[in-house]
């Protein structure tokens, strides 16, 4: 039984569209940034996105990435400091295609990141249309702030699951704890269970 | 990239409030009573949560003002437009219960006892991102370190600065340089614009032998500005700790 916090009451009364905000969320109109360390600026002639612990390793230059495939998709983002943005439109290349590329079996993948940081993920939940590496935020290239060049966009799951500056996947057998998982933060992080941190 | 793991699961538990402090007309520093409180590192947060007696809650993420071994503040800023933080700088009072969990957070500390305890610190602050900082620097205080520390701290004005009178008599080995970005007092000397490079290259200890490590807080903006004036400079970026406020990012 919680106490009760004398005094306190909602204070704004717009609803939130139902079944859109999950618990402990409240939505927000800016784009807050969330980072450990400076903001890395790669140049695109040094980019690379690569697909590596396959059995056939598969690696994409920027203007190779540029031509595969790409879809404009709207989604909903959850981030685990609270603030749930609706209605995001991001350009991206489908972690299905990309994973297309390469034949293999791991169950997990840790993303892997210009700055070090790096976060674990099962496959399953970056392909079936849920997963994308994107390069565009509402129509203009990612801002290096936000991630950019590209960053990893799984919408369904925190957003500290999609990885700034991503450089590549690491296919693994076994699930290991990324940067923040390794700071307590929950090993899945889903949202609408309040995923938060490790044990919840 | 080794830390301090937080592990097992975090609870919410019953935080009572004792005293409550005005830094400045819109910041006020709360202290509270946790029976289980299992202790924290300088740097770290925790998670409030309000329930308002229609069943309405609330959760938000703050600072530990505090330093280890002391008992739990934290600092808060109001926000008009936010749903907490004026609940918590205005209506709450002592005596009154709320739930908290924690500590949260194990990159953004500062652990004199790792491998880099006696690394030489530039704190580099942006309003309320002074919070985590001011935890450091009580730690320092309190475990007698002699770390030389540089605390850049860019407020709106000096009624502004939080822990001014703290951070006017801090210890020997201590640096505080103020800059002052929309209004100073008459006679004032010290900076009065934003962070820039020339002004982090004035105040950031040297890239040298023993390597500086650099904690920077404060709004997005500060952050990514400062962040990166230091890595301009030489410091390595993964000797730059971050922790950026977004616009609503803790109300």
């Amino acid at each position: 039984m919680s106490p009760i916090s004398r005094g306190f009451h909602r204070r704004h009364q717009e609803e939130e569209p139902a079944g859109r905000v999950p618990p402990g969320q409240y939505v927000t109109h800016d784009f807050p940034v969330l980072s450990a360390g400076p903001t890395p600026h790669t140049p695109l002639s040094n980019w690379t996105f690569s697909i590596e612990g396959a059995q056939s390793p598969a690696s994409w230059t920027w203007e190779e990435f540029q031509a595969l495939p790409h879809e404009t998709v709207t989604v909903d983002i959850h981030c685990v400091t609270r603030w749930s943005k609706l209605d995001t439109v991001w350009t991206g290349v489908s972690l299905d295609v990309l994973l297309d590329a390469v034949s293999y079996t791991a169950p997990y993948v840790l993303a892997f990141c210009d700055g070090g940081y790096t976060t674990n993920l099962p496959v399953a939940d970056l392909t079936g249309g849920k997963a994308w590496v994107a390069y565009n935020y509402d129509g203009n290239p990612l801002q290096s702030e936000h991630g950019g060049p590209a960053r990893l966009l799984v919408p369904h799951l925190y957003f500290w699951k999609s990885a700034k500056w991503v450089r590549g996947l690491r296919l693994r057998d076994t699930d290991v704890p990324g940067f923040w998982e390794m700071y307590g933060y929950n090993m899945y992080g889903d949202p609408w269970r309040e995923q938060r941190y490790a044990g919840d | 990239m080794a830390g301090t793991a937080v592990r097992g699961r975090l609870t919410w538990q019953t935080a009572t409030v004792g005293a409550v402090m005005d830094e400045t007309p819109s910041v006020r520093t709360i202290s509270l009573s946790v029976p289980d409180w299992p202790g924290h590192q300088a740097g770290q947060h925790l998670d409030v949560r309000l329930t308002a007696d229609d069943g309405y809650r609330a959760e938000r993420s703050y600072s530990i003002a505090s330093a280890p071994g002391e008992p739990v503040a934290i600092t808060v800023e109001r926000l008009d437009e936010g749903e907490v933080s004026p609940y918590l700088t205005q209506d709450l009072q002592p005596g009154d219960e709320m739930e908290i969990r924690g500590p949260i957070g194990g990159y953004f500390v500062w652990d004199p006892t790792g491998s880099d305890g006696a690394a030489p610190l530039l704190l580099a602050a942006g309003g309320s991102g002074v919070v985590p900082l001011r935890a450091m620097l009580r730690h320092r205080s309190r475990i007698g370190s002699s770390v030389p520390v540089r605390l850049l701290y860019s407020a709106r004005s000096l009624a502004d600065v939080i822990y001014r009178s703290e951070l006017d008599h801090e210890a020997d080995g201590v640096q505080v340089i103020y800059t002052l970005t929309r209004q100073q007092p008459p006679g004032w000397t010290g900076y009065a614009r934003r962070v820039d490079q020339q002004m982090m290259a004035e105040v950031a200890w040297p890239v040298a032998s023993p390597a500086p490590l650099a904690y920077v807080c404060g709004p997005t903006n500060f952050v990514e500005a400062a962040a990166a004036d230091l890595v301009a400079l030489g410091y390595p970026p993964q000797r730059v700790k971050t922790e950026r406020f977004g616009a609503t990012g803790t109300p």
